[in-house]
């Protein structure tokens, strides 16, 4: 017997992505913050123990997880762009390919990053 | 179809309220057949007790609307061919709304809400008055139009993640109505209007998903509506005209 009946198909639409992509990138970010502040903290315990952890970010798995968060960063401040434009001047057809444009440039910044990098 | 073998169609069909199972049927294909159709033929030739809705059977009245392969739809005008998947139907009451039996969603919460948005006409003259001269043409009566199509099918009520998150939430259509009645020329009630679209289930819950300007039968956009309503609220809050 099912519980309940199967009602969310329209799940998985394009706008419907780019909202989830939104809220899930900002908690990442949110969850990567204390993390940064921590590595600021550590400035607080000597010079050494700062640059110790720094040396530590320049190994390749710590460069390549940057870009992900570069991604993060950008995809999250494009799509929010794109809502602050829905939310505060008047109405623009294409926001599907408004997001795909926001999802798009994301990639690129992130892409220019790790090129810049190796 | 003389001769030649009948095709079929697999219909599942929800039967129960809040708990209950899909019910296995076999139902004959027909040229431009509905999946209105499908319903009427299962209730009058294999189980008269299935309870569903329906009235005008041309897309007016606005009841028909069940949840056909994952997805609300007027099934009075939604034809099989669009939205068969493999042979199969599937066919449900509406999301996020109560069950009554079977295919029947009790809509009662709906046009609550429609109330709680302040989505009725308040007059701003007497029956004694002359009637309002208002210009096809202008700005606010062309903005009126956002939801003046709408059947209050319910169609976009199911297919918003953020009535089903927030159940206090008024939902596309309600706020679609508050929008119009915003920009009526002749309605004297905005500022309890706007009070309602600014309050905890108001516009301001809205995700712009848009699964409800991708799923109105009507073709209306309560996503722009709602956008609308921010921007208004958030004038008339800077205004002080409202808390």
């Amino acid at each position: 017997m099912s519980a309940r009946p199967h009602t969310t198909g329209y799940r998985g639409d394009r706008l419907w992505l780019a909202a989830m992509v939104h809220r899930v990138s900002g908690v990442l970010l949110a969850a990567f913050l204390p993390l940064h502040f921590l590595v600021l903290g550590l400035a607080l315990e000597g010079e050494a123990q700062l640059d110790g952890f720094l040396h530590w970010t320049k190994s390749p798995l710590v460069k390549f997880a940057e870009t992900g968060l570069v991604l993060l960063l950008a995809i999250h401040l494009l799509g929010g762009i794109r809502l602050l434009v829905i939310e505060n001047m008047p109405w623009r057809e294409g926001q599907k390919r408004m997001a795909t444009l926001a999802a798009a440039a994301a990639v690129g910044i992130a892409g220019i990053f790790l090129i810049a990098l190796l | 179809m003389s001769g030649a073998a009948e095709t079929m169609i697999d219909v599942r069909v929800w039967r129960g309220a809040g708990e209950g199972e899909y019910q296995a049927f076999t139902v004959p294909r027909r040229d431009s057949q509905t999946v209105l159709d499908v319903v009427t033929w299962i209730q009058r030739h294999a189980d008269p007790t299935l309870a569903y809705r329906f009235a005008c059977r041309v897309g007016v009245c606005g009841s028909c609307a069940m949840t056909v392969n994952g997805r609300p739809r007027w099934t009075c005008r939604t034809h099989v061919s669009k939205v068969i998947e493999d042979g199969r139907l599937e066919i449900g009451p509406l999301a996020n709304l109560p069950v009554i039996r079977d295919l029947a969603a009790d809509m009662a919460p709906f046009f609550d809400k429609w109330q709680k948005a302040e989505g009725t006409f308040v007059p701003s003259r007497t029956r004694h008055e002359p009637l309002e001269r208002i210009s096809p043409e202008s700005a606010e009566r062309q903005a009126a139009d956002a939801a003046i199509e709408c059947i209050n099918c319910g169609v976009c009520y199911a297919a918003c993640d953020t009535v089903r998150w927030s159940p206090d939430y008024f939902g596309p259509a309600a706020l679609n109505r508050s929008w119009s009645l915003v920009n009526d020329v002749r309605d004297a009630g905005n500022l309890e209007r706007l009070a309602a679209a600014a309050s905890n289930g108001g516009c301001h819950n809205c995700h712009s998903h848009q699964s409800c300007e991708q799923l109105c039968p009507k073709g209306l956009n309560p996503t722009a509506s709602i956008a609308g309503l921010k921007r208004r609220t958030m004038q008339a809050y800077i205004r002080g005209e409202i808390t």
